[in-house]
């Protein structure tokens, strides 16, 4: 068999899998994991790219990945009423402060002698700065937050469709880009302080930043309401309600035998899945030629022998800062799409297992340093993510049948099959990692 | 027939790992209670033989052996509990513990009271006595030196192997450690030394190695060496 | 006068005493990850899980002992089950060994190569800890709750305010301390322990020395156990089980680790009293100190707290941040492999 026969049958292997599940469980659940699927790839890509192309170890993902949540809610929601009116410049301005205490401090500690002068007008600028920033600032949040507390409570988004916001779902799909620019220009800011820390170091700040970017949309209300979540974005896709009321649309589910609720969901499933498949064949599609460009090729020789490259004239810490920035401006378009999906925005839900180290899985399982085993990894995992548990419920209970109904082990053996997915995942990471390091499609 | 050296490597050919080979034929020897000395240009494969015959690369023709025994698949470690002691030519100290642990840790294999040996190794070198509570790491080039000999002398091996002992220390510090080297030579233990500083190393050297390419150029006692005109002139600098 | 002593006592209760435990229990979790990353040369991610699982183990136990009736008096019965949560850890840890990493070393595999086995292995681990005692909070305390409650303390002194030392508090101190005795006595004092920070200091020269390397790196993972079994244990006790707490631990854990000095166990000990300092003291609001210290129409109208309590990953990590680009080595010298 050759390679590409194999790869293309790897493919075709997986998309039976996610049919199977549309024949023997439901279509409903078949096309949530086609959707996450194609969504994982997305991220599993652009980690690719950090990892596969220039071996950066990024932590952080899931950092990312929510600010492309949030860029959603910032660019979808429509603004709320009189919360600009009532501590918006506050905050931008407490906001402008904070950043100017910052570059200020950098300009001291760059510009001034080394010394006690040096030192202590840091010490100086930083401790005023802060002061005088919460000043400014929690003013302008205290307002915000004000504002209608139990509906809206925060600044709110950019869209301007007024009472009918709902029907600018097109905001959702400019939130996309969004989302990357604004993990990008985070990963900008990461990227300038720790690019040059060697790689667990790398890592061990980068599962900081991700932990803090996930406490700030917890705890800044002001910004897209903290843990009392937005819900109710608008959607690129009809909603199934107006497609249940739309005569003709009943007309033709009947006409292929499907009750019309169920075709709803399923036709707005599938409109989901047409403008991911799109994002992704772009997002593909770039990386390949990246991969296959000199700059690509010159980024796999920094990542072979990064001495040799840097003897060679490569600027390597600036080339390893472009490819981190647009591994995370990924990840966060990516963001940005599940957030749309989900139509909600709960900061609560990011967890590091679910959204850095799941997509580490994606990444080692299909291949790292190569793009299409990325997104086969994404597809495959995302399956067995959601299927390791009725998987595991069902062993349970064959192992269990022979003992009794009330036996206590029984019970907390099937109470705790929710469990068996982390369980799963990690086997899967370590015997891949021990016997197919080069992950099922091996780079080139 | 010649009784066979103590410890020889003979006719070795081989290289690190599946990479080419270094060493072609190569043969070096030394009895006990003598230095010999390995000198040769740069990249001549001096250390190379030295390690060989330490059992850190492969050979895939020839051999080596210990006192009559054939040595040539064992590994390094097996050796050292043979009474070999290698003394590499960087990183050859723990360099965060004191001296005293630096020797303790020389002794490791010993099960038997090493305060003797200690005291010897102290004798030897008197100021690593005064410095013994002391980290290795903050002892000056030549002391470390010290701490590198004395680490490997508390096994109490018969064949000592020094790669480069006195790079990068001053010539006042390098006559030192080499009447050390002498001192140790007449407890009749055998010294196997590769040598930057040909000269002086073949000064105190009852026999001399001059190795080019990997192979064995001259081989003679060292005064021999130091007075044969070719030697003088190829390695010698006239 | 009174009122500096007042002051020094609200500082006291809900600033140092509570920082000197938590730091404790950073300590002991630092101590783990700065072995680990001497000996065996990596990053274990896997850590916090392995304290969880030590913790388990001991509640576990804790309870079976409560059913027998067995207990420690005022003392938490768990003090009497720690034993076997190390003991069930050195299992885990020495199992994991021989079939996962023990492969990677002898590959000769890059640090990053295992710290991603290590991140699969924190996944199992995880897994493991919730399907066997499910992912809510347990209690296992019992025995006395204080030492000295703060109304026993204002009755005893007549101040207004009241200084609390718990039982875990005490307690987790106590252990700490003797455990870290005991650790660099057995460090510095003994054969096994002398070849260990040898191994660490320098790998092939202690191969030349005869230093068996399978034997240092099978110590290393029991007293990597004890130190994590202890320290998930104490937490526990001292705050609450919950499985995921011990994966957020990871970077506090490691922000104490790398400030002190990768690889140096006095480095993790200072970092971690540094990292649950800053901690507590930036994220607690300092009013009602300041109330007592400045006179009344100076008295802060808010509650003068630096950051909300939330944001306490963010204090570790700017910490981490600043000496990672000032001082890359840590504050004591540690490893820069």
């Amino acid at each position: 068999m050759t390679p590409s026969v194999k790869n293309v049958s790897m493919f075709v292997i997986v998309a039976c899998l996610i049919a199977g599940t549309g024949f023997i469980q439901s279509w409903n659940t078949a096309l949530f994991i086609l959707n996450m699927g194609l969504i994982s790839a997305i991220m599993a890509l652009g980690v690719n790219l950090q990892w596969g192309f220039a071996g950066l170890f990024n932590v952080g993902i899931m950092g990312f990945v929510a600010l492309g949540g949030l860029a959603s809610v910032l660019i979808s929601m429509p603004p709320t009423g009189g919360a600009w009116a009532a501590g918006g410049l506050h905050v931008l301005l407490g906001l402008v402060l904070g950043a100017a205490t910052v570059t200020a401090a950098i300009i001291a500690q760059t510009r001034l002698k080394s010394g006690r002068t040096k030192t202590v007008s840091t010490l100086v600028i930083l401790i005023g700065g802060f002061f005088l920033f919460r000043y400014v600032f929690d003013g302008g949040v205290n307002a915000i937050e004000a504002v209608d507390p139990a509906s809206t409570g925060y600044l709110g988004g950019l869209n301007f469709g007024g009472k009918n916001y709902k029907d600018w779902g097109f905001m959702t799909v400019i939130s996309w880009p969004v989302g990357g620019i604004l993990a990008a220009s985070v990963a900008w800011l990461i990227g300038k302080t720790a690019l040059g820390l060697r790689s667990d170091y790398l890592a061990i700040a980068t599962l900081g930043i991700s932990e803090i970017i996930i406490a700030i949309m917890k705890n800044e209300d002001w910004l897209a309401r903290g843990v009392k979540n937005v819900i109710g974005l608008p959607r690129p896709v009809p909603y199934e309600i107006d497609l249940q009321e739309s005569a003709s649309f009943v007309e033709r589910a009947a006409s292929i035998g499907v009750d019309p609720v169920t075709a709803s969901s399923i036709v707005v499933k599938l409109g989901y899945a047409g403008l991911f498949s799109v994002v992704l064949v772009i997002v593909l599609l770039l990386a390949q030629l990246a991969l296959a460009s000199p700059w690509g090729r010159m980024m796999r020789a920094i990542r072979d022998n990064e001495v040799a490259a840097e003897a060679m004239g490569k600027n390597v810490t600036a080339r390893h800062l472009q490819i981190f920035i647009l591994g995370s401006a990924i990840c966060g378009v990516a963001g940005a799409m599940m957030t749309t999906l989900d139509s909600q925005l709960t900061p609560a839900s990011y967890q590091p297992l679910r959204f850095t180290f799941l997509i580490w899985v994606m990444v080692i399982v299909g291949g790292s340093g190569n793009n299409f085993g990325s997104v086969l990894g994404g597809f495959l995992i995302f399956f067995l993510w959601v299927q390791v548990e009725p998987i595991g419920a069902f062993l349970m209970q064959a192992i269990t049948s022979g003992m009794a109904e009330d036996n206590g082990l029984r019970i907390h053996l099937l109470e705790s099959v929710a469990h068996m997915r982390l369980l799963t995942m990690g086997m899967i990471l370590i015997l891949v990692l021990r016997f197919a390091p080069k992950g099922l499609i091996p780079e080139k | 027939m010649m009784v066979e050296p103590f410890l020889i490597g003979e006719n070795m050919t081989g290289g690190y790992g599946t990479g080419a080979d270094i060493l072609q034929n190569c043969t070096i020897a030394v009895n006990p209670g003598e230095i010999a000395v390995i000198v040769g240009p740069n990249g001549a494969g001096k250390s190379t033989a030295m390690k060989a015959v330490f059992g850190m690369l492969n050979i895939h023709k020839g051999a080596v052996r210990l006192g009559g025994e054939d040595i040539t698949s064992m590994s390094p470690q097996d050796r050292v509990a043979k009474g070999m002691a290698f003394v590499p030519q960087t990183s050859n100290i723990f360099t965060s513990l004191s001296v005293e642990e630096n020797l303790e840790m020389g002794a490791f294999l010993r099960r038997d009271d090493i305060q003797v040996t200690m005291d010897q190794i102290f004798d030897l070198f008197p100021i690593l006595r005064d410095k013994r509570k002391q980290a290795a790491g903050e002892l000056s080039g030549g002391q470390r030196q010290q701490v590198a000999v004395g680490r490997a002398l508390m096994t109490q091996p018969k064949v000592l192997m020094l790669d480069e002992p006195t790079a990068g220390v001053s010539p006042i510090v390098m006559d030192e450690l080499f009447d050390r080297i002498i001192e140790v030579a007449r407890t009749g233990i055998s010294i196997l030394m590769v040598e930057q500083n040909a000269r002086q190393a073949l000064a105190i050297a009852d026999k001399g190695y001059v190795l080019v390419q990997g192979s064995n150029r001259f081989t003679d006692t060292g005064a021999a060496l130091l007075s044969n005109p070719d030697v003088r002139k190829s390695f010698l600098g006239g | 006068m009174t009122d500096i002593l007042t002051a020094i006592v609200v500082l006291a209760n809900y600033v140092f005493i509570p920082a000197i435990a938590y730091g404790s229990q950073l300590a002991l979790g630092a101590l783990g990850v700065t072995l680990i990353y001497g000996i065996l040369r990596f990053s274990n991610f896997a850590h916090g899980d392995t304290m969880a699982f030590g913790a388990m183990v001991t509640i576990l136990v804790t309870w079976l002992f409560q059913s027998w009736g067995i207990s420690l008096g005022p003392l938490p019965t768990a003090l009497l089950a720690i034993p076997f949560g190390i003991a069930a850890t050195a299992i885990l840890l020495l199992v994991t060994d021989r079939l996962v990493y023990r492969f990677y070393r002898q590959q000769k595999a890059a640090p990053v190569i295992l710290v991603i086995v290590s991140m699969g292995v924190m996944f199992v681990m995880n897994g493991l800890v919730r399907f066997i005692i499910g992912p809510n909070d347990q209690r296992f305390a019992d025995g006395e709750r204080f030492i000295i409650s703060a109304k026993d303390f204002k009755i005893m002194t007549g101040l207004k305010e009241g200084l609390a030392f718990k039982t875990t508090q005490g307690i987790t101190i106590v252990t700490a301390v003797i455990v870290v005795i005991v650790l660099f006595w057995f460090l510095n004092r003994t054969r096994t322990g002398k070849s260990m920070r040898a191994f660490s200091d320098n790998e092939d020269l202690a191969l030349l020395s005869g230093i068996n390397p399978d034997r240092v790196v099978m110590v290393t993972w029991i007293i990597v156990a004890a130190l994590a079994a202890t320290a998930g244990a104490l937490y526990g006790l001292d705050k609450s089980f919950k499985p995921f707490i011990y994966l957020q631990l990871l970077l506090p854990i490691f922000a104490a680790a790398v400030v002190g000095g990768l690889g140096n166990p006095v480095g993790a000990i200072a970092g971690g009293f540094v990292i649950a300092f800053s901690e507590v003291l930036i994220t607690y609001p300092l009013k009602k100190v300041l109330k007592y210290l400045l006179p009344e129409h100076l008295e802060p109208t808010t509650l003068v707290q630096l950051l909300s309590t939330d944001y306490k990953f963010a204090v570790s990590f700017s910490i981490l941040i600043i000496v990672l680009l000032f001082r890359p080595t840590g504050l004591f010298k540690g490893k820069s492999v």
